[in-house]
């Protein structure tokens, strides 16, 4: 009997048919009897004092139970820990500002929960949100990075100095003394803007206390359930046996759901032990946009010196990183950037510095890549720019600064985000660069393709980049493997899952060592009374970390199950095979027990277990690798932009990955092309817009644009195997790869197809708009505009424009159209309505999506009268919720065909402020929809009164 | 969750005010008493305890809640419950069990076409009337066909892949 490998072949994956027929149980499938449903009172203003806030209202809604806010919660009310401390690295300085559960005194940025209501259904807890009062005092916004850092900026945190959150130099070798050396030095700023993660499944906490039992139970959409147990535990002053909180399927993670501890998270536990009853709380679409962390505003300034022959001689690169209001996550991600921008090259000479700053907008936490497409980002760009100016193609520029497969282990002699020097493992990266421009057909494209394509007048391009991901840190995981008396074997791991394919990777690895089939290995993940050690699935190091650990775990049980059947048969060990859930004599294969048997007898009801062995078939291992292990690839595209729409079309798109010995082929290149799917949104189709008020204004997925099955093309794969010397496994991580190097290869093919225009890219995201803006500058030969600048709007532009007929004269429509009445009985909302001389007063309330409505004080002057023709309103309405001003005209005409009138309107408005901030879209569709409303409203009071009129 | 719809003008309903509907969902008789304001995806889920149909963006562009209302494909997060009565509801229960998928779901399965598996019961029911009316679509139909449902796992090449599995039996 041979020995059949598991681990490399793509299996299909154990967990599907629960997820495909929609019985997998995601949190907010979490049904309990009696259970209350919360809503969070959230801050409107990006930076407020908070004066006061009045529940009466409310409470007094039926369904609502109660109502919290800060001072409710006692001494329960704590900032949040410091997740990542800062590392080790000579004068570093660090300012730590944590979120805390309810704002008190003060909020800092949009989003920034308040106070949170109790209520029979979310429905009615919704409703009653409206009824609370609150008494803000707005503050300035904080939104730019580098007017933040201004000595008369106002500060978000009274207690530091300015909003510096922290300042970090790091290098290597004497770069200024390269420089003076170089033959050539390239400068330029890069920026790199803010998204989301964007899982489809937002976040939920659902919360039980079992007073009898003085347990608490937490449904939790958590990358760390056994972190957040420990956390909660200690809040709550329970044991952490008395704390259950389970990670069940989660929709998708990729970072965000990693952040410890979500307001959220802290807020509902408490609330339930409070009432005495279960309580959920399930995040909407326009809450994640603002409360759930977000990444990858950053600003660099980077240079390169480079020989004549375009050896890198050294870099610099100084930065800015937006932390967002708080920096709970330490600098793990500006260390990422700062670390990832060496890449897969010999840089001998480095000097990396950044500054974080605090700004008034949602916290920044690791988003998949997590600060290493910043770094990528750069360091590609000015091989680019280098090659360019130096004449050497973009290829060879690259193969030339690798390191080389002598070179490993590499000391960077910087410090990574696991506190560990930055060493990479192992690596061989020409090989992959080869096998990339191969398969992209890069010199072909380049000699033959695109002249000729050009001569066609297309703009087509080609990208290729190379990058590295630092995978797989410790500090370490746990698996406990468990053969049970009916044959079924069980695995338990700490790690959740989001998707990745635990239940089958982690399956296949249980089920090579106890040769068994992998659909026989059941895996219980993410539950904190089944596993109770471990940290969480981020930072790619599920498969790695966790993965050695369930190994170590598997190899001890078949061992255990070997020694108990040498014993029982009275053989040496040596002398048997495991097969087909058996263990038997090599020789006499009849001669044997099957796993099942072996562990009744490993625990027996009589005989004494004998000192040092333990019973039953199971083992408990723990992994802990001693550094992190560096994957690498090299991804290439081919591009073709429209020139009249700025449109980019992936003719092609290829990676070539190397993380190491790979557990399932299959979901390997899932998560690849998942990673470079987000890559593209993050690259030309995502960007969270910000105005000068620290309002989102993109805050839908109508208007933030998740790419769809139409921009992502099916990715061309191959593969190279350099194992990890690091986990027994050999493997490294690939969940943040795809979606790492994206930015940087867009930039450059997308700039290759427009060679010759002279449009140099610098930034991501770009966008069609952006791009377009882009060539019409250089076409314009215009100075370029500073790019932080370009987002500087108030509020947002909404036209409106129509016509409506009426039956009825001209005199008749411009008569009633005045009339203050038949106005607030047809304008959708409208409360109130007066009207003195030419002015029309009062108040309407509006809602838009998912936005509760408010209250909005209105006036509306008249312009520029000719009666029974023409005449303009200037309107001005203010409310919580923001602002509408501009101007409407109506021009009335005879209809030539019947008696009758065309009425024809145009509007220009700015709408400002949280109504905004559901975007264009929305807002363009309600308002059409609230237009269509009225004017058919205004058709019946017409016909009404010119009835009544002639009666 | 939102309570309301485009442009509504108050906020203040009349929770105790309810509308006796009978409708009938995966093949069962429903009859129930729900408020007007009650999204078709909260009576599912909530009411009859059909959470396979799950809830992203409450505003109608990510799809996951995409059930089967008279045959059609539809948002149950931008209807309500009332809009339903009389009508024929079918949700991703009704497709196959864990025991024995349903082929489009088993083709999903063979092609690794979900991770997290979120997004993937409004997918399948977007799919159902796509193929009853193209049962042998290309690859631009079927990513045409997707486009309204979005995944952040997948990069949907697997999803595309599995489509073109379930649609051509004999290429298997």
């Amino acid at each position: 009997v041979t020995a059949r490998r598991l681990v490399g072949q793509s299996v299909r994956r154990n967990e599907d048919a629960r997820l495909l027929t929609g019985r997998a149980q995601f949190v907010d499938d979490v049904q309990l009897p009696g259970m209350l449903h919360a809503a969070f009172l959230r801050s409107e203003h990006a930076h407020a004092r908070l004066r006061g806030i009045d529940f009466a209202r409310a409470l007094q809604r039926k369904g609502v139970v109660a109502a919290f806010a800060a001072d409710d919660l006692g001494d329960y009310w704590k900032p949040g820990p410091l997740l990542v401390p800062p590392p080790p690295i000579a004068g570093l300085e660090f300012n730590h500002a944590a979120q805390v559960p309810l704002a008190r005194g003060k909020v800092r940025y949009v989003g920034e929960p308040i106070a949170v209501v109790i209520a029979e259904s979310r429905y009615i807890a919704e409703d009653a949100l409206d009824d609370i009062a609150l008494d803000l005092e707005p503050l300035p916004a904080v939104v730019d990075m580098e007017r933040a850092l201004a000595a008369d900026a106002p500060r978000l945190h009274e207690q530091f100095r300015s909003n510096l959150a922290a300042h970090v130099k790091q290098g290597k070798g004497d770069y200024e003394k390269a420089k003076r050396k170089a033959h050539r030095v390239i400068s330029r700023r890069f920026h790199y803007d803010r998204g989301v993660a964007g899982a489809i499944e937002n976040r939920a906490v659902v919360a039980a206390w079992d007073a009898s039992n003085e347990e608490m139970t937490i449904w939790d959409t958590t990358q760390a359930p056994i972190p957040i147990r420990n956390g909660l535990a200690a809040m709550l002053g329970l044991p952490e046996s008395q704390v259950r909180v389970i990670a069940p399927f989660v929709g998708g993670g990729f970072g965000p759901k990693i952040m410890m501890y979500y307001p959220e998270e802290v807020v509902i536990p408490w609330a339930a032990r409070k009432v005495g009853r279960p309580v959920k709380w399930v995040e909407d679409r326009r809450e994640n946009f603002s409360a759930t962390t977000q990444e990858r505003g950053q600003v660099h300034d980077a240079e390169i010196a480079l020989a004549k022959d375009g050896t890198i001689l050294g870099v610099k690169d100084v930065f800015l990183h937006d932390t967002g209001a708080y920096d709970p996550y330490g600098l793990t991600v500006p260390i990422n950037s700062q670390c990832t921008l060496l890449g897969p090259y010999r840089i001998p000479n480095y000097h990396s510095e950044f500054t974080a700053v605090f700004t008034t907008k949602p916290i920044v936490t690791p988003v998949r890549g997590a600060g290493r497409q910043h770094g990528v980002f750069v360091i590609e760009r000015l091989l680019d720019i280098a090659a360019r100016e130096l004449g050497i193609d973009r290829v060879e520029i690259r193969r030339k600064n690798f390191l080389r497969p002598r070179d490993f282990p590499h000391d960077h002699q910087i410090i990574f985000q696991d506190f560990q020097p930055l060493v990479y493992d192992s690596g061989n990266y020409e090989p992959a660069l080869k096998m990339a421009a191969e398969m992209i057909g890069y010199e072909k494209f380049v000699r033959e393709e695109q002249p000729r394509l050009r001569a066609q007048g297309r703009r087509v391009g080609v990208g290729i980049v190379a990058y590295i991901e630092g995978t797989g840190i410790g500090p370490y995981e746990g698996a406990r493997v468990t053969v049970e008396p009916s044959g079924r074997i069980r695995l338990a791991t700490g790690v959740g899952t989001q998707g990745q394919g635990h239940f089958t990777s982690f399956a296949q690895i249980v089920a090579e060592q106890l040769r068994v089939e992998c659909s026989e290995v059941h895996v219980v993940t993410g539950d904190t009374r089944t596993f109770a050690w471990g940290t969480g699935t981020f930072a790619s190091r599920g498969a790695v970390v966790a993965g050695s650990a369930c190994h170590a775990a598997a190899v001890a049980v078949r061992e255990k199950a070997i020694a108990l059947a040498a014993k029982l048969l009275d053989v040496r060990p040596s002398k048997l095979e495991v097969a087909n859930g058996r263990v038997f004599i090599r020789d006499n294969p009849s001669r044997g027990f099957t796993l099942a048997e072996l562990a009744q007898k490993a625990n027996p009801l009589r005989g004494a277990v004998t000192p040092g062995s333990e019973p039953g078939l199971e083992a408990t291992k723990y992994f802990g690798p001693s550094r992190g292990s560096t994957a690498s690839g090299v991804h290439a595209m081919l591009v073709e932009v429209d020139a009249e729409t700025a449109m980019v079309e992936i003719k092609r798109y290829v990676v070539v990955h190397d993380c190491g010995v790979q557990i399932n082929p299959m979901i390997v290149e899932g998560q690849i092309q998942g990673g470079v799917a987000a890559g593209i949104g993050n690259s030309f189709y995502e960007q969270l817009v910000f105005d000068d008020g620290g309002q989102l204004l993109n805050a839908s997925l109508m208007d933030y644009l998740l790419p769809t099955a139409m921009d992502v093309p099916s990715i061309e794969m191959g593969h190279l195997e350099t194992p990890s010397p690091l986990n027994p496994i050999g493997a490294k991580g690939v969940g943040e790869a795809g979606a790492i190097p994206t930015g940087a290869l867009f930039a450059q093919a997308v700039e290759d197809a427009l060679s010759g225009t002279g449009v140099e890219i610098t930034e991501i995201p770009l966008s069609p708009g952006r791009l377009f803006t882009l060539m019409t500058e250089r076409r314009q030969a215009g100075p370029r505009p500073d790019s932080t600048e370009r987002r500087g709007t108030r509020g947002r532009a909404l036209r409106l424009e129509g016509e409506y007929d009426f039956e009825r004269s001209p005199a008749e429509v411009y008569e009633t159209l005045l009339d203050p009445d038949v106005l607030a009985s047809v304008m959708p909302g409208t409360k109130r309505l007066v009207r003195e001389g030419d002015r029309y007063s009062g108040v309407m309330e509006v809602g838009i999506g998912p936005i509760s409505a408010a209250e909005f004080t209105m006036q509306v002057d008249l312009e520029d009268q000719v009666p029974g023709e023409s005449y303009a309103m200037r309107i001005d309405a203010r409310g919580k919720l923001g602002f509408v001003s501009g101007l409407a005209t109506v021009k009335l005409a005879p209809r030539a065909d019947v008696i009758g009138t065309r009425m024809s309107y145009t509007a220009e408005l700015q709408v400002g402020g949280t109504i905004a901030a559901v975007g264009q879209r929305m807002l363009d569709s309600v308002s059409r929809a609230m237009s269509a409303q009225g004017l058919k409203a205004l058709d019946r009071q017409i016909r009404a009164r010119a009835v009544g009129a002639r009666a | 969750v939102y309570h309301g719809h485009f442009g509504r003008v108050s906020h203040h309903p009349l929770p105790d005010q309810v509308h006796a509907i009978s409708l009938t969902v995966n093949g069962q008789a429903v009859e129930r008493s729900v408020e007007a304001r009650l999204l078709l995806s909260d009576f599912l889920r909530h009411e009859l305890g059909l959470t396979g149909t799950h809830v992203g963006c409450e505003h109608g562009v990510c799809g996951a809640c995409t059930v089967l209302v008279d045959g059609e494909a539809a948002r149950s997060c931008l209807m309500f419950a009332v809009q339903c009565d009389g009508a024929d509801v079918k949700t991703v229960e009704s497709l196959g069990t864990e025991a024995e998928l349903h082929p489009l779901q088993e083709a999903f399965r063979d092609a690794h076409a979900l991770q997290c598996g979120f997004c993937t019961p409004g997918i399948l029911m977007s799919l159902v009337p796509f193929l009853r009316e193209h049962p042998s679509p290309n690859e631009a139909e079927i990513r045409e066909a997707l486009s309204g449902n979005l995944c952040r796992c997948t990069g949907y090449a697997n999803i595309v892949e599995a489509v073109k599995r379930a649609s051509t039996p004999a290429v298997k």
